[in-house]
């Protein structure tokens, strides 16, 4: 693998390959030294033109326990606020010698841009790019699953016949396209759900079930619910009346939660907007995996930084 | 290209029970032994250890598992990307006799990333080396402590091990780039 830019053009046996090393990872996690010399004297650049917390910190983690440099580079406070150009940033970049770049950046394609320009030789992955993917988030989303499913025999095995529901804000969502691509590779069957307002224009070549009442997907029995966030940065038009009316039609309140089955996974990408979209106690319930996402998320971007940085250049 | 093989089936149980031996021996027993088989074949014959070992001394308890070296190579950024086998360690290796088992001692550098491994994860009392094959050619200054048959080799040949549990048949052999055995 040269870059990781999406999950759309991701095989079925590279995701599990990848998923199986992120197990390799989550292990050393458990250890003493939580340290490996893998990508030792490798340059690693978090490229982030857009805010973010538990991306940029799980991208840093990950590659500092393997050894790599880490470089952090935020738009703001950077010559980007002057006005430099992504391809005079990415050279800079290239003069300094960087071995992996990971982009952030509000515009889908920018990672797609950065890998095939020629501007850099360094491995591109995609840390999310406008409404396009974040294809490490899907990783660890299945990841996630993959380990409550079947816990220490999770090695080797794929998603068939997981059903998923995925809720929210599908249109502004880069999490929800990966997981939906991811997913399909996996086997898994996916239900969207959302109001008519949140889908984007044409799902019809989407490998997905399209549903807009919350309550006949959780009377449908799903092995998987996630919630997502209700981006109020990207709410530039009329989508819902109210946010009291999105939560009572679209949100994971208490009531719901109770009609889910026992051992249906709760899932959330973070940052949540709690009783907006997902309620405290279904945050907080055993059946919630938000805070393993992002203990996994670190696993995830170790197997990532490996497949694309550990090999000879040019593999 | 052609293969002579050097040992038969039957060779490397024999070798491998004289090894289990040996092993108790120089531990005076069973007492804090872990084995630890370096994948791929490696795994599969420090399995066989520990089982003629249980044969050996009936009622032991010794620990076979595995030892993944991937990602201490010293190749890594020269050779295509290696997927990872599995670790399979005890909860605690502090104190512990561990032997690791490969199945072709060559340039001694697997070994090397095997001791740097096994430094993250404790602090063994002893750590000692079974290979199966010794073909020499040592870049390291690493030796083995148990040995199933020296085997020396040209540069330019290779040494192929079989076992049952991964290639379904099994023999040593001795493979020449020159075309003659």
């Amino acid at each position: 693998m040269r870059h990781l830019l999406s999950t759309k053009d991701l095989r079925r046996d590279q995701a599990i390959e990848l998923l199986d090393i992120a197990e390799d990872m989550a292990q050393v996690q458990g250890r003493e030294v939580k340290k490996l010399p893998t990508l030792r004297g490798k340059t690693v650049v978090n490229l982030f033109f857009e805010d973010s917390t538990r991306t940029r910190i799980s991208f840093e983690a990950a590659a500092k326990r393997l050894s790599a440099d880490v470089i952090n580079f935020s738009a703001k406070g950077s010559s980007v606020s002057k006005g430099e150009s992504l391809k005079d940033t990415a050279q800079t970049l290239q003069a300094m010698g960087a071995d992996g770049v990971v982009i952030r950046h509000s515009a889908s394609g920018a990672p797609f841009t950065l890998a095939t320009s020629g501007w850099i030789s360094a491995g591109v992955v995609n840390a999310g790019d406008g409404m396009h993917e974040h294809p490490t988030q899907a990783l660890l989303d299945a990841f996630t699953m993959r380990r409550r499913l079947h816990g220490a025999a999770s090695r080797g095995k794929a998603l068939d016949g997981v059903a998923v529901t995925i809720v929210g804000d599908i249109l502004h969502s880069r999490v929800a396209r990966s997981n939906v691509w991811l997913l399909a590779t996996l086997g898994a069957e996916v239900t969207l759900v959302a109001p008519p307002t949140l889908l984007p224009v044409d799902t019809s070549t989407w490998p997905v079930q399209l549903e807009y009442d919350l309550d006949a997907a959780i009377d449908g029995l799903p092995d998987v619910i996630m919630m997502l966030r209700i981006q109020s940065e990207r709410m530039n038009a009329a989508f819902f009346p109210t946010e009291r009316e999105y939560a009572r039609t679209w949100g994971l309140d208490d009531e719901r939660l109770a009609r889910l089955p026992a051992d249906t996974i709760v899932m959330h990408p973070g940052p949540m907007n709690r009783g907006l979209e997902i309620s405290a106690a279904a945050a907080d319930s055993p059946q919630s995996t938000v805070r393993e996402q992002v203990a996994n998320g670190v696993s995830v971007r170790m197997a990532a930084l490996y497949l694309l940085l550990a090999g000879e250049e040019g593999d | 290209m052609s293969a002579r093989i050097v040992l038969q089936e039957a060779d490397i149980a024999r070798a491998l029970t004289r090894i289990s031996h040996e092993i108790l021996e120089s531990n005076r027993g069973t007492q804090n032994l872990v084995i630890l088989g370096i994948p791929t074949r490696g795994v599969t014959l420090g399995r066989r250890i520990a089982a003629n070992i249980a044969r050996i001394e009936p009622g032991s308890d010794v620990f076979a598992g595995s030892l993944d070296v991937t990602m201490y190579r010293d190749d890594l950024s020269h050779t295509r990307t290696r997927t990872p086998g599995r670790t399979e360690v005890p909860a605690s290796i502090d104190g512990a006799t561990v032997v690791l088992v490969d199945d072709v001692l060559f340039s001694g550098r697997t070994i090397r990333a095997a001791l740097d491994a096994l430094n993250d994860i404790g602090r063994p009392r002893i750590v000692r080396l079974a290979a199966l094959v010794d073909r020499g050619h040592r870049e390291l200054p690493i030796r083995a402590d148990f040995v199933g048959k020296n085997l020396p080799s040209a540069l330019d040949e290779r040494i192929n091990v079989h076992v049952r549990e991964v290639d379904g048949d099994e023999y040593v052999s001795i493979e020449s780039a020159r075309g003659e055995a």
